[in-house]
């Protein structure tokens, strides 16, 4: 619908807003003033745990180690009572089906990787036969690559046909589409992409492979939230937010979330419209948490890795 | 509990409003009060020592974020005046005049030093006596003040390159008043271009917001500075006036109100008192529809909204050019709703307390009169602490040129919103104004950048940034904001004489 809105409007991706460096920068960096502590801390801990999209993208991936990582995240450490689950699980087309049978109806999603993830250099008939068959698996959300390549070059129409092909091949399935922001250069390029991504069908706009360094920044975050503020009141849709890669330490995710209540509100902190896309940080919260409730750090030993 | 699974459904755009009150909520962060002592009384620093006013007389200052009494401060008459000046004419002639200037640079870079130490307590000094949040007076004030007493220190004995195949002597007794809005700041900007040239010192701050400059003499007296060196006394404008016109002062730094700053002109007319003034302002902050508009949006909050907006340089008059001005307003409104307002102890307060019930009636008078303008008011809607002087953050749009909120000094956290659409209309509205001080232009385009700062008549002209201040930098008005400048080497010109 939204689609059909915008190109009403003939949307002239040329003239997305700029972006100025410094006071990005300098903006972002304030997020990280705020006072959280104890029950901030507490409350904040467990909003981020629930919005991660825990994720295993390794050639080296077996069922059972997606078999194990969907037991985690269900269970993401029963010594401590209280504890809500992630909200996703991601993982390559091959995995959905272990992984959805593996979830069964605990309610976490499961999110497939699909177009030729992590490098999209594939023709735009196999990406979508890769989206179909996420999708058949069993895929709640498909996490797509836009083709950086075409977009550096100019060709914003291919781009966004794309994305709006792979929408279509989704379904009933959200569609988080991933920018690669480390491959764009520029802040001016990240809300360009935004502004595609949103006006062609996405319903998440993501940063990063995790394959890429650098990976999720605040500022290129802010930069996204600021583009899915406008389109928001452009549109009347709200998109959803996800940073992936580089965010392994609670105090980050944290700051993460201060952006959100800050630029978005409150409508944006929930799982439905924030994730974190992460492998490592769902420890690091639950060491935080148990170190809330019993005043001691565990050691790495006490926390299962998948 | 804050994890809910919400389903949140996409929203008609007539709907449209985020919320900026979340259920997951920051953790009180006061500051404690305990990590300062202040006195309860503090009498005079003359002469290197701490000596009665002979008025006998004190006068209460308070913490504006709770009307409650801090300290009492001495109240100087002109018996007093005449003493500190004579003890800085004394140290002048006898002591600091002959020191070799190296020497000099090392008591400078001394106080610069035992500041830095202290930076904690004079923080938390300045946040309790004058209202501004805690982040501001760590973040900026007291490690701009060091900074300044650096940059001035190592200058000290390097005049000659400051002044290429000349030479220069200090005026002698420099007389110093300043404001309310930063006080430790101000000090330290006018005592070190003062002493590293060779002058001594006699300054007053003003008399809502003594405390950190009082701090600031138990520092100097700690550096083992030469007695009358610098003189610090406290007392309200009959003290200021004195200092003006005692006849052996040799030069008046003020900075302050423009209708004082006349006063103080005519007062030094036919006198051979040199001077600078900084005075007051209404800058021009301009958005072009090409511009970074949410970097803008975020300097024009930091523009108005600094320090409550008691800023003389303080960007109060927005002009956004037409095709953006819905866009920039609406964002400037979700931005309003989330900057914090309340204890400005709290690490975590955006905006603090109005300096003074006196200021507030000030305020409190101009959004009436805004209001009565016909301009359409919007305030954030944070809830207030009952007791202390309080003011939300406004925004006026759809206002004139005409209109006294466009053209007068509001001294808060109030900005005027008027629109334009050429470039030579917005020089023209810009410059329409009998201030000068300060402006902000904000563009994508490089070449307008350069042909807007050429045109416009202000003392500083920021560029896609505002209310960056750096000891380096030059400082000081046009027309009624005043003349001469602090800051940089033209900081220093204003205390010697070229020979």
């Amino acid at each position: 619908m939204a689609i059909a809105k915008s190109s009403q409007m003939i949307h002239d991706f040329s003239l997305s807003p700029r972006i100025d460096q410094v006071g990005v920068e300098e903006r972002a960096s304030r997020f990280t003033k705020r006072s959280i502590k104890n029950e901030s801390k507490e409350n904040g801990l467990k909003l981020v745990l629930n919005m991660i999209d825990l994720t295993t993208l390794e050639g080296k991936d077996t069922d059972g180690k997606v078999k194990q990582l969907c037991y985690k995240a269900m269970h993401p450490h029963d010594a401590l009572a209280d504890i809500p689950t992630v909200a996703a699980i991601c993982v390559y087309p091959s995995m959905v089906k272990v992984a959805k049978k593996a979830l069964g109806d605990s309610g976490i999603k499961v999110a497939s990787v699909a177009t030729a993830f992590p490098s999209g250099q594939a023709p735009k008939d196999i990406k979508i036969r890769d989206t179909k068959y996420a999708v058949n698996e069993g895929a709640d959300e498909v996490d797509m690559v836009i083709s950086r390549g075409k977009f550096h070059s100019g060709e914003y129409n291919f781009v966004f046909d794309e994305i709006a092909a792979i929408k279509e091949a989704c379904g009933a399935a959200r569609l988080k589409v991933i920018l690669e922001t480390g491959e764009l250069g520029t802040y001016d390029k990240v809300r360009r992409a935004s502004d595609i991504a949103m006006h062609a069908g996405a319903d998440f706009i993501k940063t990063s492979t995790g394959k890429i360094q650098p990976a999720a920044t605040m500022p290129v975050t802010l930069v996204m939230l600021e583009a899915i503020w406008d389109f928001y009141y452009k549109t009347g849709k709200m998109i959803g937010m996800k940073p992936a890669g580089g965010i392994s330490k609670s105090k980050l995710a944290l700051h993460y979330l201060v952006m959100v209540k800050e630029v978005l509100g409150e409508d944006w902190l929930n799982n439905e419209w924030f994730r974190f896309g992460a492998s490592s940080l769902a420890n690091d919260v639950l060491m935080q948490l148990v170190k809330l409730k019993t005043g001691q750090y565990q050691s790495a030993n006490y926390f299962s890795v998948d | 509990m804050a994890v809910t699974k919400k389903k949140v459904t996409s929203k008609k755009s007539n709907t449209i409003k985020l919320k900026f009150d979340t259920s997951w909520e920051y953790a009180p962060a006061p500051e404690s009060k305990s990590a300062a002592t202040i006195k309860k009384q503090y009498d005079l620093f003359i002469n290197g020592e701490w000596q009665k006013p002979s008025s006998k007389k004190y006068f209460d200052t308070i913490n504006p974020a709770t009307e409650e009494k801090l300290s009492e401060v001495a109240d100087a008459n002109a018996a007093d005046v005449d003493k500190a000046v004579k003890a800085a004419r004394n140290a002048y002639d006898k002591v600091w005049k002959k020191m070799p200037a190296k020497e000099r640079a090392k008591y400078i870079f001394r106080i610069a030093r035992i500041m830095q130490e202290k930076a904690r307590e004079l923080a938390i000094v300045e946040t309790l006596d004058g209202g501004k949040p805690i982040k501001e007076s760590r973040d900026f004030d007291v490690p701009t003040a060091a900074n300044h007493l650096f940059y001035y220190a190592g200058w000290a004995d390097k005049l000659e390159y400051a002044f290429p195949n000349r030479t220069t002597e200090p005026l002698g007794v420099a007389g110093q008043i300043t404001p309310w809005n930063f006080p430790l700041l101000m000090a330290a900007w006018k005592i070190a271009p003062a002493l590293a040239t060779g002058n001594t010192v006699v300054l007053k701050p003003a008399e809502t917001t003594p405390l950190t400059t009082l701090k600031l003499a138990e520092i100097i007296q700690e550096a083992d500075l030469p007695p009358g060196v610098v003189n610090i006394i406290t007392g309200a404008g009959d003290t200021g006036a004195a200092i003006v016109n005692h006849a052996d002062v040799n030069k008046i730094a003020f900075t302050g109100s423009t209708n004082v700053g006349k006063i103080i002109q005519r007062a030094i007319a036919g006198t051979n008192k040199k001077a600078t003034l900084e005075l007051g302002g209404k800058a021009a902050n301009i958005i072009f529809e090409d511009a970074p508009i949410d970097q803008a949006v975020e300097g024009v909050v930091n523009a108005i909204f600094f320090n409550q907006g008691h800023v003389c340089c303080a960007g109060s008059r927005l002009y956004v050019q037409e095709s953006v001005a819905k866009e920039v307003i609406r964002k400037l409104r979700d931005r309003m709703q989330s900057l914090i307002v309340g204890d400005p102890m709290d690490k975590n307060t955006d905006i603090g307390a109005i300096n003074s019930r006196e200021q507030l009636n000030i305020i409190q008078k101009y959004i009436a009169i805004g209001k009565k303008e016909g301009a359409e008011m919007y305030e954030s809607s944070c809830a207030l602490p009952s007791k202390g002087f309080w003011c939300r953050p406004t925004i006026f749009s759809n206002v004139a040129q005409s209109n006294r909120i466009a053209q007068e000094e509001i001294f808060g956290p109030v900005l005027s919103i008027l629109t334009f659409r050429t470039d030579d209309e917005v020089i023209e509205k810009a410059n329409n104004s009998p201030y000068g001080l300060s402006a902000g232009v904000w563009t994508d385009k490089g070449s307008k950048i350069f042909n807007m700062t050429k045109r416009m008549r202000a003392g500083v002209v920021w560029a896609n940034t505002f209310n960056k201040f750096d000891p380096t930098s030059p400082f000081g008005g046009y027309k009624e904001s005043g003349f001469g400048r602090e800051g940089g080497l033209h900081g220093l010109s204003a205390y010697v004489n070229i020979v």
